[in-house]
């Protein structure tokens, strides 16, 4: 190894070049050198990826306070049980049911029609697919604090533009429905474009056969939106909405800087899950329960991801029988 | 009503290619961008008006003179210039680690052939699927054992790991760096290292690029972990956002001047390279 390092180039340097003559050692780095490409990676994957994963199981059986992280103490499943008896919990449960429904939904519905638009022949295409991607280059902060300002009770613009057709001020951060669409409002304005973009690589890898097949049947756009485009699309349909239901039950920033407050609220009427893991283990320091609390997210976005498969499964099989 | 169907002439044509915007369509997607636009606007109009201005019915809906003078008030009660500069450095150096990481590991997958191969890569498109927030507790007991609490190391570690970035680099060099190159190279003698430095990274380049801007992107506006691992005495630009929307500050113009100062940078890099970011979006999409 060190005879090879003198001629190596600038490179990582495990993965220095051997000398090049033939033999049983250069085979043997051959066999070996691929792990030193990987090791980088895998070596912080370890460390900061898969072993807090796995370790938040164990966390989670514990009582561990952030003050003294260091001293755990057996609780086996005290910190689920005391969920379970916390009504906060069903609320941030629930909130986060309803917020993502409010923000998953129309999101994108709303992206499936702006990507059929942007897969439309017309001048300025590609400045138009930019400017709707816009949203995205904003953080969860910036976008949740204009919208609180737009949000505003009494010189919120939006309160403002309600009033001008005749509709009484909204109580946007206190009203229970109202602050969850006001949460919503911010997701579905930072994601409707990214997903507009996903759904129109979708659309143009279905092949155009299709589609003069179905113009020479005599269908109509609309029903080669509906015939065509939505059975090709449907794939990557399942896809955004799985990663909609992963972001959704994650929701943290939005309902954190709707006001400020991490409870969500005065009533807790839009604290989200992560808000309430956050809530826990930084906001009143049981870290033990907060792991709970992940454990029982990502069991939620299991059954969630399982069902929407699920689903998908059936629906296909169903198409296949026809 | 029938879709003009073009003659096959003119190469794959893709679906919808036939059809042509009408005047709905131009109206609903104009719609669409100024909402996407207002919210940018609106931070502009706010943080260049007095506070005053902003609590007045009707609303000002033009931008005023009063910009600097929120700027220099956001720069003495956040710090955000030295946020600016953390954010700065914790991005560039997720984005220049997580590239190379992702390059060195997405190249192995793409070319190497190695035990374990398929595992691996199984596992690690596997945690795609696993909410970072599942992790975030062991992580944070973790830095606070290491010392790390309030130090830039802890965001910029964790953010050298990509899975997804893995497997776009792996998807992109399958594509793009033919196995004859390799096999060419191998006969001249040349070691795996040298293949990587003289032939992938000049291919993968294009790849990298993308990965970097969407790593950029995705660090500059990261919150959830800077929130947990750093505080107001060495923020990231969103944590320093946090304080201005978390009540210390209660004006409204100032907190919109200290999300405009927040906002800039990334709005840059998106204005100058959005083609590119758009194309990588939707390439991971198809690949993905």
């Amino acid at each position: 190894m060190t005879l090879a390092a003198s001629q190596a180039p600038p490179a990582p340097p495990r993965a220095a070049a051997p000398p090049p003559r033939p033999g049983p050692a250069r085979r043997a780095w051959r066999t070996v050198s691929p792990y030193a490409y990987l090791a980088p990676f895998f070596t912080l994957f370890a460390a900061f990826g898969l072993f807090p994963l796995l370790y938040t199981a164990f966390v989670s059986l514990y009582r561990v306070e952030l003050q003294t992280p260091g001293d755990m103490e057996w609780r086996g499943l005290g910190n689920y049980t005391a969920l379970l008896g916390d009504a906060y919990f069903w609320v941030a449960l629930r909130n986060t049911f309803t917020i993502g429904v409010l923000s998953t939904v129309p999101q994108l519905v709303m992206a499936l029609g702006l990507a059929h638009l942007l897969n439309y022949r017309m001048r300025g295409r590609t400045f138009l697919r930019t400017a709707v991607l816009l949203p995205y280059a904003t953080s969860v902060a910036a976008a949740t604090l204009v919208f609180a300002q737009l949000f505003g009770r009494d010189f919120g613009l939006v309160n403002y533009g309600l009033g001008l057709i005749g509709i009484d001020p909204v109580d946007w951060q206190n009203g229970t429905v109202a602050s969850q669409i006001a949460v919503s409002t911010v997701v579905i304005w930072r994601w409707t474009g990214y997903n507009a973009l996903i759904y129109l690589a979708g659309m143009q890898s279905i092949p155009d056969e299709l589609y003069e097949a179905a113009a020479m049947d005599g269908a109509s756009r609309w029903r080669q939106f509906f015939h065509v485009t939505l059975p090709g699309l449907r794939p990557t349909i399942l896809f955004t909405v799985v990663v909609s239901t992963i972001g959704a039950t994650q929701l943290f920033g939005e309902p954190l800087l709707l006001e400020g407050s991490i409870s969500g609220g005065i009533s807790h009427q839009y604290q989200t899950l992560g808000l309430y893991l956050y809530e826990q283990g930084w906001g009143f320091f049981h870290l033990g329960r907060a792991a709970a609390i992940a454990w029982v997210m990502f069991l939620l976005i299991v059954v969630l991801v399982g069902l929407n498969a699920l689903i998908a499964r059936r629906r296909s099989r169903k198409e296949a029988g026809r | 009503m029938t879709a003009l169907v073009r003659p096959a002439r003119t190469g794959p044509s893709r679906a919808g290619r036939t059809l042509h915007a009408g005047p709905l369509a131009h109206t609903i997607l104009i719609v669409a961008v100024l909402f996407s636009a207002f919210p940018f606007y609106w931070t502009v109009v706010a943080a260049s008006r007095s506070n005053a201005d902003l609590a007045k019915v009707p609303p000002a809906l033009l931008p005023g003179p009063h910009l600097m003078r929120n700027f220099e008030a956001v720069l003495e009660e956040a710090d955000i210039g030295k946020a600016l500069l953390n954010s700065l450095l914790v991005s560039g150096s997720i984005t220049l680690g997580t590239v190379l990481c992702c390059t060195l590991a997405g190249f192995a997958f793409a070319k190497l052939r190695f035990r374990g191969r398929g595992a691996l890569l199984a596992v690690t498109v596997g945690t795609m699927m696993i909410p970072p927030q599942l992790g975030v507790i062991p992580l944070f007991m973790l830095i606070a054992e290491l010392g790390w609490v309030n130090q830039l190391q802890s965001v910029i570690l964790p953010g050298l790991v990509s899975a997804f970035g893995v497997f776009f680099m792996r998807q992109y060099l399958v594509q793009s760096l033919p196995d004859e190159l390799i096999e060419a190279a191998r006969v001249d003698g040349a070691s795996t290292a040298r293949i990587f430095w003289s032939i992938v990274v000049p291919i993968a380049r294009p790849g990298m690029a993308v990965l970097g801007l969407l790593t950029f992107m995705a660090a500059w506006n990261d919150f959830f972990w800077p929130v947990v691992a750093l505080s107001s005495s060495e923020p990231t630009v969103q944590v320093a956002l946090r304080q201005l929307g978390g009540g210390y500050v209660h004006d409204q113009s100032v907190i919109m001047a200290g999300t405009l100062l927040g906002t800039l940078p990334v709005l840059l890099v998106f204005g100058l390279l959005g083609r590119q970011i758009v194309g990588g979006i939707m390439q991971g999409a198809v690949k993905g």
